[in-house]
């Protein structure tokens, strides 16, 4: 292999465009997205009747979550002692990590978002294959925790994705994040296939 | 006959399991040939030395747990040393023989981790990381009885520690101390000699003292090139000069050597732990008599610690007022990783990843 | 134990090796005269009794009139140190010399500076910001900015 002589310094154009986005995500994305499944309650309020499909269909979805790789900061240690030895996640089908989003279906964001960091998230979310679910790990995760008066903080992942379940604590311990799991595994339990056609 | 490529350029990160977090390369290879890299870093820039200047003296230490979040202890003992050298604070003896202890107790579970993931990005797939995150969990167990938490400890004081030990606490640390060995034995005996992690580490990613020197570089890092500097030995603080331990260094600096000196350290730990068990005084003040409103004369002090990464130190400036005028950490993790182009050059990409797990960083505390 | 050398004796010696360069010196550090700067921390480093070839780190501080950037060096042979501090009057265009050509640790350390405080070191081979974004308005540990 040739000694290439000095240093390769890339091209600035590469540095101004991705700090372009990061302004355009900032500028836009203030309001607090709400959670798309909303509907759930007032639906079942309303007593309409699970098809026999639907069951089928939520209990494969909530027995087999697989999880995108989106570990920021301090909450993913808590995440791995979760699914270490001692918590051992596998219990409830899902201590898979998957490095590509697009083979997950549930985002659970472990850490401070930042607004440099912001249109990567957005961007694993946008990757990951429908139905997909996000869990907002930690106090930083949902509103900023004790971070949320910096001036690079994004105060909580509902401003740049929606978010499913919202598990607090900082960090939140590995029982807390399994308590979360299963509060998502009901939800996911309670949806209706046919939901969007009857809307 | 070599064949003539171009050069392209590869995007590792921010969100890569080899990368620990959130930090990203832009990689130009040739082929397979690592040419050049870039880190780019601040993925999880929160801020906390503006956030500190909004605090009071006391209420920054939170912030400091998150820092290295995988060494919080050292964290927040760095930055009360930094206060009470300004603030002229006496700490008691027995606080800081409880300080040794947990800031050894800290450096082998830093060590856990770091030594597990660095396998990890050797490929082998969480077994070995799953090993070591059994034995963390005992130490994560021992903070949680001191602090209640069990990541992000909150636990010393300016002045000394929240709260004296609960009287459970010394059997069970005692027993940690006796398995302990044992563990360390068994981790050697599965990896010391292995002949895949010695293929893929022996002679890779070679940094010389000088250029780790000049390069800022400290801690594991620096002293897996051969060259003995360590701070607890070099700058004493809190009680070092009372304990017989050695500096465990390594022969060429190459990522192998840098598994081993943790490996190393390790054993080290447990050493200065026991000697401190027994010196340590039964009864006694935790915490120095130090106001709630703590005003430091006006001034500037900086306080270094051998933490499990390396010197990190926290250089703090007091105008009189209830909060900090300035804090800046001196980022260890960030200044490790100056030398990581001149490492990888000439490796090939699945070496990289390699090279970079076996620095150990906390990307909490590069981008801060 | 690491000996923090005496600013006032060191300075003495720098003043009547390099005329003018040292603005004052006390017993805690060397307040260098910015022009200045790379010559003396060359000698600081080069000359075989002192020998400082560890730069801790760099850190500025904003005191309102001018900001203060400090270099804590270390000689790891002879277990000394020495803080450096160089002021900038300039608020609206600070400028300093880079220290990178004689100390690498200082590469991302002048660059965070440059990304949060808004000095620019001249001399820096890849000066840009390191922590935030391109395009991020304004330097955050400057004490104007809210």
């Amino acid at each position: 292999m040739e000694v290439v002589p000095d240093y390769i310094y890339p091209d600035r154009e590469i540095d101004r465009a991705e700090g372009q986005v990061i302004n355009d995500l900032k500028a836009n994305s203030q309001p607090v997205i709400p959670d798309s499944d909303a509907w759930l309650d007032a639906e079942l309020k309303q007593n309409i009747l699970l098809t026999s499909v639907d069951t089928m269909i939520d209990w494969a979805q909530r027995s087999s979550l697989w999880t995108a790789i989106c570990f920021p900061a301090c909450c993913a240690f808590e995440f791995i002692a979760a699914n270490g030895p001692r918590f051992d996640l596998s219990r409830f089908g899902m201590e898979i990590l998957r490095a590509s989003p697009r083979q997950a279906d549930l985002m659970i964001t472990a850490g401070t978002l930042t607004w440099k960091m912001a249109p990567n998230v957005k961007r694993i979310y946008e990757q990951m294959a429908e139905p997909k679910w996000v869990i907002a790990m930690g106090a930083c995760a949902i509103s900023g925790g004790i971070f949320a008066s910096g001036y690079n903080v994004v105060p909580g992942y509902n401003h740049i994705i929606p978010v499913d379940v919202y598990v607090p604590g900082c960090p939140p311990r590995p029982e807390g994040l399994i308590y979360g799991i299963q509060m998502l595994q009901k939800k996911i339990a309670k949806k209706s296939l046919f939901h969007k056609e009857k809307a | 006959m070599a064949i003539k490529t171009e050069p392209f350029v590869l995007n590792i990160g921010p969100v890569h399991p080899s990368t620990h977090g959130v930090f990203r390369m832009r990689a130009t290879l040739d082929g397979e040939v690592v040419l050049d890299i870039e880190p780019v870093i601040g993925y999880l820039h929160r801020g906390i030395e503006k956030l500190a200047e909004q605090r009071t003296f006391t209420g920054f230490i939170p912030l400091t747990d998150r820092l290295d979040y995988i060494s919080s202890m050292s964290n927040n003992m760095a930055y009360c040393m930094a206060v009470e050298k300004l603030a002229g604070v006496k700490v008691p003896e027995r606080a800081q023989y409880l300080r040794v202890i947990i800031a050894e107790m800290q450096r082998i579970a830093n060590h856990l981790i770091a030594n597990g993931s660095f396998l990890n990005d050797c490929g082998a797939y969480f077994t070995p990381f799953l090993y070591m995150f059994r034995e963390r969990e005992k130490v994560v167990d021992l903070f949680e009885m001191l602090s209640g938490q069990r990541l992000t400890y909150n636990f010393m004081r300016i002045g000394g520690l929240s709260q004296d030990i609960p009287d459970e606490f010394l059997p069970a640390l005692r027993r940690f101390l006796d398995k302990m060995p044992a563990f360390i034995d068994e981790y050697d005996r599965l990896l010391k000699e292995n002949e895949v992690l010695l293929a893929r580490t022996r002679g890779v990613g070679i940094i010389t003292a000088e250029k780790a020197l000049n390069c800022s570089i400290s801690g594991p890092v620096l002293r897996s090139t051969g060259y003995s500097w360590d701070l607890r030995k070099a700058d004493p603080y809190l009680l070092y000069d009372r304990f017989n331990f050695d500096v465990p260094v390594g022969m060429q600096g190459d990522c192998y050597d840098r598994f081993r000196v943790r490996m190393e350290e390790m054993r080290q730990s447990v050493r200065i732990i026991e000697q401190a068990l027994k010196d340590l005084p039964l009864k006694g003040a935790v915490r120095a008599d130090v106001p709630q409103r703590l005003h430091p004369p006006k001034g500037e002090a900086y306080a270094h610690i051998e933490s499990p990464k390396g010197e990190l130190g926290f250089h703090v400036v007091s105008d009189n007022s209830i909060a900090p005028y300035r804090v800046h950490i001196r980022p260890t993790s960030l200044l490790n990783l100056t030398a990581l182009r001149e490492m990888v050059r000439g490796w090939k990409v699945a070496d990289l990843i390699v090279i970079f797990g076996s620095i150990d960083i906390c990307l909490g505390e590069v981008d801060r | 134990m690491t000996i923090a050398l005496s600013g006032t004796e060191l300075g003495k010696r720098l003043a009547e090796k390099f005329p003018g360069s040292i603005v004052e010196s006390i017993p805690d550090c060397l307040l260098v005269n910015p022009s200045l700067l790379p010559e003396v921390a060359g000698f600081l480093k080069d000359i075989p009794d002192l020998d400082f070839n560890y730069l801790n780190y760099i850190t500025s501080v904003d005191y309102y009139e001018y900001f203060e950037v400090i270099y804590r060096l270390t000689s790891t042979k002879y277990n000394h140190s020495i803080v450096l501090k160089a002021r900038c009057y300039d608020r609206e265009n600070p400028v300093l010399p880079s220290v990178t050509e004689l100390w690498q640790g200082a590469n991302f350390q002048e660059r965070e500076i440059y990304d949060l405080m808004g000095i620019r070191f001249e001399g820096h081979p890849n000066l840009k910001r390191l922590l935030l974004w391109d395009g991020f308005a304004g330097h955050p540990l400057r004490k104007d900015y809210l």
